[in-house]
């Protein structure tokens, strides 16, 4: 019978690390290529708030899709600024997200108190009916599947595909993979604008099927915690999985011990994963050798092709 | 997509026009978003900008938004010249306002000319503790300051959630997450009757000048400008790294608890969840805007209370949503990161072919 309450726990932990596992992806594609977009939450509230609405219309799927054009869309001003202008990364990612918090509250007030049916969990035959593992990995919803097509995606491009490297290169030295001839800028609007997709993607599945509501400010930090979750995984997909899954667990934990009643607040309780985030930074910049050795080496410098 | 080349030397005229010029494209793209909202553009400019401004109480007002911005621009700006990039003054703020409020909350009744100065302090050291956080992590964790502050902004939140709604919730109130009202002795004096500027103006004002002459006068701020322009010069020269960081968090997180403190004792007379409208990140912007100058912040800050105003008074009377300020701020932060890649950069230019062949020739 202990098996049968883990379930619930663990089904949740992968609902709840999904949007991290979508935003954590691209943002990690965008810093491989050399660029840090601190927008990522900004981007996911503007998919969050394009998705719903499209949802509301044309269904969840189509809300899914349309969340990660709009956080494509979104990401086009940063990549303007940052790549054709060479401006500070640090603060058009900055101007990104806040623009992101005005523009999805504007276009969010029309929506605020309608809800949507959700996504319907979709039970692989055959493998649904595993004990334990069954039921927490393959009765999901399609678009949880969907996260794990890409992660393993990602990760076989950027280890064995002549795109990884190359994506890889522009990003360790954008003079050499430019004087070789690549075209340092598009692969950098590429990886950033995938990056906005992906967002935009995480943050439609929190509005349309994780939670299913449009509420202001509802990405409540997690894209802040993508970026994070990218340091913690040493720009590594499978790490990043690991590490989104465990910040997963740890916002279901905290729900389930405000449910038991647990004599701790539960606005303490909520304060967790932001404090657990900080932990993790703490031990795993501590290193800076090894830190450095993970970090992509142009990261955060602007290229201006031919100076 | 080669759109530019470097300038020679920097534009002095770029670097000075680049705040108007962003403003001035801020105020377009607000007249077309107006316009597609069907609202006439002169008459939403007039509602943001001029009507609110007719008034005494307007005026009041805007002196009141102004200063905890200006404050908490002035002291992120010390850290942005040393690169060291503090986003979570809004956190800050918070604490100040919640050590601030402890003072109040627990002298009530009491009376005394001391509870005022001492909330005030007890803020500054709330804001300072929960900038030397992030500080300490950064010094001897080697933690990114961009995110630790913006965590710790969560942390503070949930904190005074818990607070307002437990510890501190006004027992004989309704059930509402919020504190007692303070005393009299726990607030900033009007300075006007009937209106709701205070006092604590005078913490801001006082503000400005110590740090133009910090800035511009002391030895300590050229170590930090150094350190943000060229850390190789600054590490050559013993400028030690880890005091700037300590510098730059603290001060900064000290002026946001001290704009936490002023607003707590001052327009809102006691704790609550929505005691901030997100004054530390429109102060990031404010520091950006105000060329991390002294004066120029006390004028982006002005501006930026402008368009909090503004928004307020589009919110009452056209039925605009209030996050239209954040939509202007950043636009605003977008075109002048912008407008001032020109100040090193120009575009490039079709060459004169037989200047170029003179060019070749000459050298």
């Amino acid at each position: 019978m202990m098996i049968d309450s883990l379930v619930p726990i663990l089904a949740g932990t992968l609902a709840a690390a999904t949007p991290l596992i979508f935003a954590g992806l691209g943002e990690l594609v965008a810093e491989k290529s050399g660029v840090i977009n601190l927008g990522v939450e900004g981007m996911m509230l503007i998919g969050a708030v394009a998705g719903f609405a499209a949802a509301l219309s044309w269904g969840t799927s189509a809300g899914l899709l349309f969340g990660a054009f709009a956080g494509a869309l979104a990401a086009l001003p940063f990549a303007f600024l940052t790549l054709s202008l060479g401006a500070n990364q640090s603060a058009s990612g900055l101007a990104t997200t806040i623009f992101g918090i005005g523009l999805s509250a504007f276009i969010g007030q029309f929506y605020v108190s309608h809800a949507l049916p959700g996504m319907k969990a979709l039970a692989i035959p055959g493998l649904a009916h595993i004990p334990l593992l069954g039921p927490v990995l393959f009765n999901q919803p399609p678009v949880v599947y969907l996260a794990f097509v890409i992660y393993g995606a990602l990760a076989w491009m950027l280890a064995r595909t002549r795109w990884g490297l190359v994506l890889r290169a522009v990003g360790e030295s954008p003079e050499a993979a430019h004087a070789i001839g690549y075209p340092v800028l598009a692969i950098r609007y590429g990886a950033v604008c995938f990056g906005g997709a992906m967002a935009g993607l995480g943050g439609a599945y929190l509005s349309t099927i994780y939670t299913p509501l449009w509420v202001e400010n509802m990405v409540a930090g997690r894209g802040w915690i993508a970026v994070a979750l990218v340091v913690f995984a040493a720009w590594k997909p499978t790490r990043l999985m690991f590490g989104a899954c465990l910040f997963g667990g740890m916002t279901i934990l905290q729900l389930q011990a405000q449910g038991f009643g647990l004599a701790v607040p539960s606005q303490l309780l909520s304060a967790v994963p932001y404090l657990a985030t900080i932990l993790v930074l703490m031990a795993i910049s501590r290193d800076r050798k090894k830190l450095q050795l993970n970090l992509p080496a142009s990261l955060g410098k602007p290229f201006v092709p031919g100076e | 997509m080669h759109l530019l080349e470097p300038r020679a030397n920097p534009s002095h005229l770029m670097r000075w026009s680049g705040p108007p010029i962003a403003i001035l494209l801020t105020l377009l793209a607000a007249a077309a978003l107006f316009a597609a909202l069907g609202k006439p553009p002169l008459q939403a400019f007039y509602v943001f900008f001029i009507e609110p401004l007719e008034t005494s109480n307007g005026w009041s007002e805007l002196a009141l938004k102004a200063s905890p911005l200006v404050l908490i621009a002035q002291g992120l700006a010390l850290g942005f010249r040393a690169r060291i990039y503090n986003i979570g003054a809004e956190g800050q703020l918070l604490m100040g306002a919640v050590f601030a409020s402890g003072v109040a909350i627990y002298t009530e009744g009491m009376e005394g000319v001391w509870i005022l100065p001492l909330m005030v302090l007890a803020g500054a050291l709330g804001g300072a503790l929960w900038g030397a956080v992030p500080a300490w992590l950064k010094t001897h964790f080697n933690a990114e300051e961009t995110l630790t502050t913006l965590m710790l902004t969560y942390v503070a939140t949930y904190l005074l959630s818990y607070l307002v709604s437990g510890p501190w919730r006004d027992p004989g109130g309704t059930n509402f997450p919020q504190s007692i009202l303070f005393g009299e002795s726990a607030m900033f004096i009007p300075l006007f009757e009937g209106l709701r500027l205070n006092s604590s103006i005078f913490i801001t004002l006082l503000a400005v000048p110590v740090f133009w002459l910090f800035v511009a006068r002391s030895f300590r701020a050229y170590q930090l400008t150094v350190g943000g322009l060229a850390p190789a010069a600054a590490r050559y020269a013993g400028f030690s790294g880890r005091a700037a960081i300590w510098m730059s968090l603290v001060i900064s997180g000290l002026t946001a608890g001290l704009a936490g403190a002023m607003e707590a004792a001052g327009p809102v007379g006691q704790l609550t969840l929505s005691l901030s409208p997100g004054y530390g990140y429109a102060a990031i912007i404010v520091a950006w805007v105000g060329r991390l100058h002294p004066v120029g912040i006390l004028l982006s800050g002005l501006l930026m209370a402008l368009i909090y105003i503004g928004g307020e008074a589009a919110q009452v009377s056209m039925q605009l949503p209030s996050a239209i300020s954040w939509l202007f701020q950043g636009m605003l932060l977008f075109f002048l990161l912008g407008v001032d890649v020109f100040v090193d950069y120009r575009f490039r230019r079709r060459r004169d072919k037989r200047l170029m062949v003179r060019e070749e020739a000459g050298a």
